[in-house]
């Protein structure tokens, strides 16, 4: 079970405002799931190594080789905003 | 009256010496125009992937022997999730429960002993963005340049018990760093910060105090005067019978004071999970070893074989071996020259003097060692004085040049009759010094004066004197 209040902090942190009625659907959602990952946590999982990744490919790694990025008008192409090649966003600090 | 003891941690963290970012091949050169050194990858765009710099985690891996640090078997990385403008993603890869090193220490000194500080661990992350606030307009401006420059965060134990033990800890951290080739810590450029974590407690308690915490500082002075500041402004807290409050701080330069960016309501919830788009790292014996073996000497033993060496103090060699590339060139210079404290007063006094006067650091200093110890012999072998040394030292520095060209003209007057005739011409101008000199000897120093300005710095002093005592006792 989850309580709306833990809906409502997730949603903040995810930056996602939901309506009176989302927040009730997602409440019954989320009850429904963390149920369900109840259900498998009764498995005796002890000695079993957890798993990171479900497939091993360790050490994928790259040479220390550079290579130019975007162009400057990819890299604004999709952004809202940019001044003087930044880009621009509502004011962060005071 | 309470007596109060500090308690810190430090977190450091340092952007590693490779030419590409983290998770992709985007140049990491310091200074390039806004938002040229950026790709997909950079951007957070859908349906890209991550891949790991191998020289990233074998800087790591150098740092490990260092700083006596454990070496994890397997190593992966995770998610930190938050939401700010300076990382497009919405996430920063770091490393949380498997950091690649852990249990690690250095020795520091202090005014009594050298101290043990034991580092906790050191974990590989990506860096974020720059912004820039500016007044008077309603937006803050972002380069992502920086985005994804690999960083190694070396977090400390609480073992650091003043501001002043803080500073030697960072001055040791730094020279290790900078021995390692595994960042150029510059500071100003931001290659170096460093978060403080700060409590106090009445000597003796057994507990901790809450703590708070100091972010993002950019000079060990700052950080010697943000912790005491914090540490006197906890101790207030505490003596009007107040609380600590879990709090995050910036330091305010112009004021001169720490000042509170977020309490603990507002502290972060990074919701951690493992990166799902990278693998695990097994770190080899292999590896291992062969990093090992291409480690260069670390200060603190290089310091031990300069005092044997070249017979030179501590202290001069903590001097010299502060920033590599000075003990590297005092070194250089000693393979054809052989008188190690001549060299050092240089190196503590003219050199140092250019470089303080032009603003310079000891990289950009325009003499190499093999000109500068034609220099050096020259003085050894008299044929110049130390007056006309350092005349030529500046202009050597000035032109590029090498000590020869200038030494013709600066040559010492060490023929007799010459000298003779400056004493006299000395004498005649100035016969009330000369006559000074009979009752008082401290006059002879006027004399010589006299007598440097007309030979424009090159006459023998030693010789001179006999011949002025001569010339007077006549």
């Amino acid at each position: 079970m989850i309580e709306k209040k833990e809906v409502q902090h997730i949603a903040n942190l995810a930056r996602l405002r939901l309506s009176e009625e989302e927040e009730e659907a997602m409440t019954q959602h989320l009850g429904q799931m963390i149920t369900y990952i109840n259900k498998l946590k009764e498995l005796d999982t002890t000695g079993v190594p957890p798993t990171v990744h479900a497939v091993e490919m360790p050490n994928v790694w790259r040479e220390d080789t550079p290579c130019s990025g975007l162009s400057s008008s990819e890299v604004f192409q999709n952004s809202p905003a940019m001044q003087d090649n930044f880009f621009t966003v509502p004011k962060v600090v005071k | 009256m309470t007596e109060f003891e500090i308690i810190m941690g430090l977190e450091v963290h340092v952007q590693l010496l490779t030419s590409t970012k983290m998770f992709c091949s985007c140049s990491t050169t310091f200074g390039s125009p806004p938002n040229s050194q950026v790709c997909s990858i950079c951007l957070g765009l859908p349906g890209t992937l991550p891949v790991v710099n191998k020289k990233a985690v074998e800087l790591a891996l150098k740092v490990a022997h260092a700083l006596n640090c454990q070496v994890a078997e397997v190593t992966k990385f995770d998610r930190k999730n938050y939401f700010y403008p300076d990382l497009p993603k919405g996430y920063q890869i770091s490393q949380f429960d498997q950091p690649i090193l852990h249990s690690g220490h250095i020795m520091i000194p202090t005014p009594k002993e050298d101290k043990k500080i034991r580092i906790t661990r050191a974990h590989m992350e990506e860096d974020a963005g720059k912004m820039i606030h500016q007044e008077g307009t309603p937006y803050s401006f972002i380069d992502l340049n920086r985005v994804g420059t690999p960083l190694l965060e070396i977090v400390s134990a609480p073992d650091i018990e003043s501001p002043d033990e803080a500073y030697s800890y960072l001055k040791e951290l730094k020279a290790i760093l900078e021995y390692l080739e595994i960042s150029d810590c510059n500071m100003q450029e931001g290659s170096l910060r460093c978060d403080v974590n700060l409590s106090i407690r009445p000597k003796g308690q057994k507990t901790m105090g809450t703590r708070t915490e100091i972010k993002n500082l950019n000079s060990f002075n700052f950080v010697r005067l943000a912790a005491s500041y914090e540490a006197e402004r906890q101790k207030q807290v505490v003596l009007r019978g107040g609380k600590i409050e879990q709090g995050t701080y910036l330091w305010d330069e112009n004021e001169q004071k720490t000042k509170l960016m977020r309490s603990k309501e507002d502290a972060h919830d990074y919701r951690y999970f493992p990166e799902p788009d990278l693998g695990s790292f097994l770190i080899s014996k292999d590896l291992q070893e062969k990093i090992h073996s291409q480690l260069p000497e670390l200060p603190r033993i290089r310091s031990k074989r300069m005092q044997e060496e070249y017979k030179i103090s501590e202290k001069d060699c903590a001097f010299l071996i502060e920033q590599k590339v000075v003990a590297d060139y005092f070194e250089a210079c000693l393979k054809k020259f052989s008188e190690p404290q001549e060299l050092l007063n240089w190196m503590k006094g003219q050199v140092r003097t250019y470089l303080n006067e032009h603003d310079l650091a000891m990289v950009d200093f325009p003499i190499p060692p093999k000109n500068f110890i034609e220099l050096l012999e020259l003085l050894q072998k008299k044929t110049i004085n130390r007056n006309a040394a350092k005349e030529i030292f500046e202009q050597m520095a000035k032109t590029g040049k090498r000590a020869k060209e200038f030494s013709q003209q600066k040559q010492k007057i060490t023929d007799e009759n010459e000298l003779r005739q400056i004493c006299q011409e000395v004498i005649k101008a100035v016969p009330q010094i000369a006559e000074d000199c009979r009752t008082n000897p401290k006059a002879m120093n006027a004399l010589v004066g006299q007598l440097m300005k007309r030979s424009k710095g090159r006459a023998d002093v030693d010789i001179a004197r006999r011949i002025f005592g001569e010339l007077i006792g006549e």
